[in-house]
C-alpha cells in the first residue's frame, strides 16, 4: 500500500466512521468523534491533494461494486488544488464544530447535524475526484442534500423553511441543467469516462449548448447573479461552521465544474464563452457588494460578499478563457490561475469570518449587527480574527485577498494584448468594476467590524458577550493562519496553481511555468510585487517608528477621558453611529438600484411640536433587479400548480391509474426511442 | 561603493526627503491660499510647529475606545512611509521596484483609510462614525477611477511598475502630450483632491461638525497619534503630487547615480511640487464645497475622463 493509497482509504473511510458515529453516539463523546472523523477525512484530503500536486502523480480508482454502475475515480490536478481547498476549510470547520454545535444539545438534533456534516464532506471530496458524469452527479446531489438538511437545523427560527425551499429549489433546477449538460457530452450514457468525454467530437452547436448549461447549472451553485437569490437566504439559516463550509466550499464546486467542463473536457471554446463568464462575474461581484452594504443582518452581509467574489473568481476565469480563445496561452493560464488563487483565498478569508460571526451569534444571540458593539473588548481573539480576515476579503496588502486581485487587475491589463476594439472596451470596465467592487468592500467591511465589534454595546446581550471556548478559536486561528501565508507566499502558490492545470487539454502546458522569484514576477506581462518584502518593511517600520518617537522625545503621557459631546454629559449607545446611518451615502448614491422606501413617523410632544416624543424609522429597499428575473416565472409556477392541483383527486384508483399510465407511457417511450 | 548600497542609501534618502518636505507642503498650500484671500496667513513652516508641539502633548484616549484606536495611528503612518519607499520621487529605477507596483501604491493606502476609518468608530462617537462612512464612501467611489488611470499608464508603458511607466514616458516625450496620458491625468487630480481631502470634496481648514470628512473621523484623537495622522495625511498628499508630477511630466527624475542629477531631480520635484500647490491653492480659492450628495457626480466626471483616456490610449497604440 503506497503512501497515496493510504490517504485515498483514509478520506473515503474516516467520513463514514463519522456518519456513524454521529448517529451513535451522544453528547461530547459524539461531537468529539464527529469532529474527530471530519478533522482525519479533511486532513487526509488536503494531504492527497499536496502529494499529488507536488508530485504530479495521478491516481484512479475504479470500484464496481455499486451495483448498476462504474464509480470511478481520479485525481488530476485540478482535483488535488480542490481536495487542498476542501481539506483546509473542512479541518477548520471540523474543529470549530465542536464547541459550536454544544449549545445545540438538547435543542436541535445533533445526530442529524454530525452525520450530514462528515456526507458533505465526503460528497465534495469524491466530487472533485469523480471520474465519470454519474459518480459526479451522485456526488453533487448528495452535497446539495446533506447541505439542505444542515441548513434546516435551526427549523423552528423564522425563514429557516423558506430559505430551505428556496435552496433546494434552485439547486435541483441546476442539477436539471447538470444532468442535460452531461448527456449532451456523454452521448446518453453517463457511465462514460471524462477521457471519452475529452475525445468525443461534437458539433459546435452541441458544445455551445452544453456550455451554456453548464454556465447555468454550475452558476447556481455558486450563486452568481442573477442565480444567487437562494445564497443570502440559505447560508446564514445554516449553523455558523457549516455556512462557512457552505460559502466557503460548497459554492466553489460551481467554479470546479466549470473549470472541468470549460477547459478539459469541452477544451476551451468561442470568445463569447469567455466574455459572457467575465460579464456575469463583472455584474455578480458589484451586485454582490451593493447588496452587503445594505445588510444589518451580520450573516447575510458575509452571504452577499460570497457572491461578490464568486463574481470575482468568474472574472479571472473569463478572462483566461477569453485569452484562450484569443490564442493567448500565456495570458490564459494566468486568468485562471487568478481565479484558482481567488478560489483558495476566499475559502479562507470567508470560512474564517463565518466562523468569527458565529462566534459573535454564539456569545450575542443575534445576527442584527444593530445590536452588537463593543465586542472588542469582550472577545479579544474572535475580535482579532476577523480584523484579519476582513482586511484579507477588502483586498487590503499584505493579505491574501490582495494577492489574488492583484493577478486578476494583472490579467484584465493584458487584455491590451487582444487586437479586438470590444475587447478594448470590455476590460477596462472590468478592470474599473473590480475596482469599484473592491473599494466598497472595504467600506462595507468598516461597516461589519466596525459597528459588531467597536465602540459601546448597543444591546445588554452584547454587554455580557463573552469569548468563545477553544476549540471555535482554534478553527478561526487555523484559517487566520492560511490566509496570511496565502497572502506573503504567492511566489511559491503560483507556480503551484500552475502545475495543478497539467495535463488539461484547453491549457497549453508551456503556458504554465511561473517563475519562484521572490518578487512576483508574472508572465505575458510586467507588473511586480512581493507581498512578503513588503509586509517584512512594514512590519519593520511599525517597530521603527514608536521606537523613534521614544528616542526623539516624544510625549509618552496618556489619560483616559470621556468621548467628547459637545458639552453634552455621559454618551449611552443610542448616540452612535449604526450601520444603516454608515451606509447611507451609498445608499443613496445608488439609489436607483436599492430604490429604498422610507417611512418615517414622528410623535411630537402635545405642548409644541418642537420637542418629539418618538421617531420612528423604517426603510427598506426594494430589490427590483432580483423581482424581474423570478416573479414571472413564480407566477407562471404557481399557476401551474394551481391547474395540476385538479389532479389530485384523494381516490386510490385514480392514483393507480395514473401510475399504470405513466409506466406504460414509460415503457412505449422507450422501445420506441431505441 | 557598491551600486546595490547606493540604491539603498537613496531609498532612505527618498523616503526621509519626503518625511520631511509633507509638513512644508502643507503649509505651502495655505500660505499661498492666505495671500490669495488678501490674508498675511502663517508662515510656510507652521505645520513643523504643529507637529512639534502636539509630540510635547499628552495624549487624551476616550474610555470607550479599544487597542484598535492607539494601533491605528502607527498603521496609517507607517502605509503612507511605505508608500514613500515605492513611488520615484527623485530616481528610477529603484530597488524596491519590484516589491510594489502602482496597485500597491493604491491599496497600501487603501489600508491606512481602512484603520482610521475603523478608528473614527471605536470612540462611539457620532462625528466619528459620520467621518468613517463619508471617507469610505469616497474611497470606494474614486478606486475605479484610479483602477482605470493606472490602466492607461500601463497600456503605454506596458507594465504596472512606476519605474517602467517613469523610463518610458521619458524615452518616448510624444507620449506624455498624448490624449491618453493627458485625460488620465485630469482623472488623476480629481482623484488626488478626493483622496488628499481637499475642496471641494471635503474642506481642510473647516471645524464645522456636519461638512467635515476627514476631520470629524480624528476629531478624537490628540497629541502624537493626531501628530502622526496629520504627519501622514501631508504624506499622502505630497505622494500624490509626486505622482502627478513624475509619472506625467517625469523629466528632472534622475536615472544616473550622479550628483548633479540626484540635485537637479530635487529641484525639479520642488519646482513640481510648488506649481501643484499653486493649482491647488489657486482651485481652493476660486470654488466652494460641494454637497456631500454631489460629490459622486465629481467622480463620475473623473470616471469617464479615465475611461476615455483608456480607450484612446488604446485605440491610438
Amino acid at each position: 500500500m503506497t503512501f497515496i493509497d493510504l490517504l485515498l482509504s483514509i478520506l473515503l473511510g474516516a467520513y463514514p466512521i463519522g456518519v456513524a458515529a454521529a448517529l451513535g453516539a451522544r453528547g461530547a463523546l459524539g461531537r468529539g468523534l464527529v469532529a474527530g472523523c471530519g478533522l482525519a477525512g479533511a486532513l487526509a484530503g488536503f494531504g492527497l491533494g499536496a502529494v499529488c500536486l507536488g508530485t504530479g502523480i495521478v491516481p484512479t480508482v475504479s470500484a464496481p461494486f455499486l451495483p448498476l454502475t462504474g464509480f470511478a475515480l481520479r485525481v488530476d490536478g485540478l482535483s488535488a488544488f480542490f481536495l487542498i481547498v476542501i481539506g483546509v476549510v473542512g479541518a477548520a470547520v471540523s474543529v470549530y464544530g465542536f464547541g459550536y454545535s454544544a449549545a445545540y444539545e438538547g435543542r436541535y438534533s445533533l445526530r442529524l447535524l454530525g452525520a450530514m456534516l462528515n456526507v458533505l464532506l465526503l460528497s465534495l471530496s469524491v466530487q472533485v475526484m469523480a471520474d465519470n458524469a454519474l459518480t459526479f452527479l451522485m456526488a453533487w446531489e448528495a452535497m446539495s442534500l446533506s447541505a439542505y438538511t444542515m441548513v434546516l437545523t435551526e427549523h423552528d427560527r423564522p425563514g429557516t423553511i423558506r430559505a430551505g425551499h428556496w435552496y433546494i429549489a434552485v439547486t435541483h433546477a441546476g442539477f436539471v441543467a447538470l444532468l442535460a449538460m452531461f448527456l449532451l457530452l456523454s452521448a446518453g450514457d453517463l457511465t462514460t469516462s471524462f477521457a471519452g468525454m475529452r475525445s468525443a467530437s461534437l458539433t459546435s452547436g452541441t458544445r455551445d449548448a452544453a456550455f451554456a448549461l453548464a454556465l447555468l447549472g454550475f452558476g447556481t451553485k455558486a450563486g452568481i447573479a442573477p442565480l444567487h437569490v437562494w445564497l443570502p437566504m440559505a447560508h446564514p439559516v445554516a449553523p455558523s461552521h457549516v455556512s462557512a463550509l457552505m460559502s466557503g466550499v460548497v459554492i466553489k464546486m460551481g467554479v470546479y465544474g466549470l473549470l472541468r467542463v470549460t477547459i478539459d473536457l469541452l477544451v476551451g471554446g468561442p470568445p463569447w464563452w469567455g466574455g459572457l463568464v467575465l460579464g456575469v462575474g463583472t455584474v455578480s461581484a458589484l451586485l454582490g457588494v451593493l447588496y452587503a452594504l445594505m445588510e444589518h443582518d451580520l450573516k447575510r452581509l458575509l452571504a452577499y460578499h460570497s457572491v461578490e467574489n464568486v463574481g470575482i473568481i468568474f472574472i479571472g476565469i473569463g478572462a483566461g478563457l477569453m485569452f484562450q480563445s484569443f490564442g493567448l496561452p500565456t495570458l490564459a493560464a494566468l486568468g485562471i490561475v487568478a481565479g484558482m488563487y481567488h478560489t483558495i483565498n476566499h475559502a479562507c478569508f470567508k470560512g474564517l469570518l463565518f466562523l468569527g460571526a458565529g462566534s459573535v451569534l454564539h456569545a450575542v444571540g443575534t445576527r442584527n449587527m444593530e445590536e452588537m458593539g463593543g465586542l472588542i473588548k469582550r472577545m479579544p481573539r474572535t475580535a482579532f480574527f476577523f480584523l484579519l480576515g476582513a482586511c484579507a476579503i477588502s483586498a487590503l496588502p499584505p493579505l491574501n485577498g490582495f494577492a489574488s486581485e492583484w493577478l486578476v487587475f494583472q490579467t484584465l491589463l493584458g487584455g491590451s494584448a487582444i487586437p479586438q476594439p470590444e475587447v478594448a472596451v470590455v476590460m477596462p470596465i472590468a478592470v474599473a468594476m473590480l475596482a469599484l467592487t473592491s473599494g466598497l468592500a472595504a467600506a462595507c467591511f468598516v461597516k461589519a467590524f466596525g459597528i459588531t465589534f467597536l465602540a459601546i454595546p448597543r444591546s445588554a446581550r452584547a454587554e455580557q458577550a463573552h469569548e468563545a471556548p477553544w476549540s471555535m478559536q482554534a478553527g478561526m486561528a487555523t484559517l487566520a493562519v492560511a490566509c496570511v501565508a496565502l497572502g506573503l507566499l504567492p511566489f511559491a502558490v503560483v507556480p503551484l496553481l500552475g502545475s495543478s492545470l497539467a495535463g488539461l487539454p484547453g491549457v497549453a502546458p508551456a503556458a504554465m511555468e511561473f517563475t519562484l522569484a521572490l518578487p512576483l514576477q508574472v508572465p505575458g506581462t510586467s507588473g511586480q510585487m512581493s507581498p512578503s518584502l513588503l509586509a517584512l518593511g512594514l512590519v519593520l517600520l511599525l517597530v521603527l517608528v514608536p521606537l523613534a518617537l521614544r528616542m526623539l522625545g516624544a510625549d509618552r503621557r496618556l489619560r483616559v477621558g470621556d468621548t467628547w459631546g459637545c458639552g453634552r454629559i455621559g454618551q449611552t449607545p443610542r448616540m452612535e453611529y449604526t450601520a444603516t446611518a454608515f451606509a447611507e451615502p451609498l445608499r443613496r448614491v445608488f439609489a436607483e438600484l436599492y430604490r429604498p422606501t422610507r417611512d418615517l413617523s414622528i410623535d411630537f410632544h402635545p405642548a409644541s411640536k418642537y420637542f418629539v416624543q418618538s421617531i420612528e424609522y423604517r426603510s427598506e429597499i426594494h430589490p427590483w433587479l432580483e423581482r424581474l428575473f423570478y416573479d414571472w416565472p413564480l407566477q407562471g409556477l404557481h399557476r401551474a400548480a394551481v391547474w395540476v392541483r385538479r389532479l389530485q383527486g384523494g381516490s386510490l384508483h385514480l392514483y393507480l391509474f395514473y401510475l399504470t399510465l405513466a409506466f406504460l407511457i414509460l415503457l412505449t417511450a422507450a422501445r420506441w426511442w431505441r | 561603493m557598491n551600486v546595490a548600497v547606493i540604491g539603498y542609501a537613496l531609498e532612505a534618502a527618498q523616503a526621509t526627503l519626503a518625511l520631511l518636505l509633507a509638513p512644508g507642503l502643507v503649509g505651502l498650500v495655505r500660505w499661498m491660499k492666505a495671500r490669495l484671500q488678501n490674508r498675511r496667513g502663517a508662515p510656510v513652516w507652521q505645520p513643523y510647529w504643529e507637529l512639534a508641539k502636539l509630540f510635547q502633548k499628552e495624549v487624551v484616549v476616550s474610555s470607550n475606545a479599544s487597542w484598535l484606536f492607539r494601533v491605528a495611528p502607527f498603521i496609517v503612518f507607517t502605509s503612507a512611509v511605505a508608500v514613500t519607499f515605492l513611488v520615484p520621487i527623485l530616481a528610477v529605477p529603484l530597488p524596491f521596484d519590484g516589491v510594489g507596483d502602482l496597485l500597491v501604491v493604491v491599496y497600501l493606502l487603501l489600508l491606512g483609510t481602512f484603520f482610521l476609518s475603523l478608528a473614527g468608530l471605536d470612540p462611539g462617537s457620532p462625528f466619528g462614525g459620520m467621518g468613517a462612512s463619508r471617507e469610505m464612501t469616497v474611497a470606494a467611489l474614486a478606486e475605479p477611477t484610479v483602477a482605470l488611470a493606472i490602466f492607461a499608464l500601463a497600456l503605454s508603458a506596458g507594465s504596472t511598475n512606476l519605474g517602467q511607466i517613469v523610463a518610458r514616458t521619458m524615452a518616448d516625450p510624444a507620449a506624455a502630450m498624448s490624449p491618453g496620458h493627458l485625460l488620465a491625468f485630469g482623472a488623476l487630480f480629481v482623484v488626488t483632491l478626493a483622496e488628499t481631502g481637499r475642496l471641494p470634496i471635503d474642506n481642510p481648514a473647516t471645524h464645522l461638525e456636519l461638512t467635515m470628512i476627514h476631520e470629524a473621523m480624528i476629531l478624537e484623537y490628540s497629541g502624537r497619534y493626531l501628530a502622526l495622522i496629520e504627519w501622514a495625511a501631508a504624506l499622502k498628499l505630497l505622494i500624490f503630487f509626486s505622482l502627478l508630477g513624475n509619472l506625467f511630466v517625469p523629466w528632472g527624475v534622475s536615472v544616473v547615480l550622479t550628483p548633479v542629477a540626484l540635485a537637479v531631480a530635487v529641484v525639479s520635484l520642488l519646482a513640481k511640487l510648488v506649481v501643484l500647490a499653486g493649482v491647488v491653492a489657486v482651485l481652493e480659492t476660486r470654488i466652494a464645497k460641494l454637497r456631500l450628495f454631489r460629490v459622486p457626480e465629481l467622480l463620475s466626471v473623473s470616471f469617464v475622463l479615465a475611461l476615455l483616456a483608456v480607450t484612446s490610449s488604446f485605440l491610438l497604440r
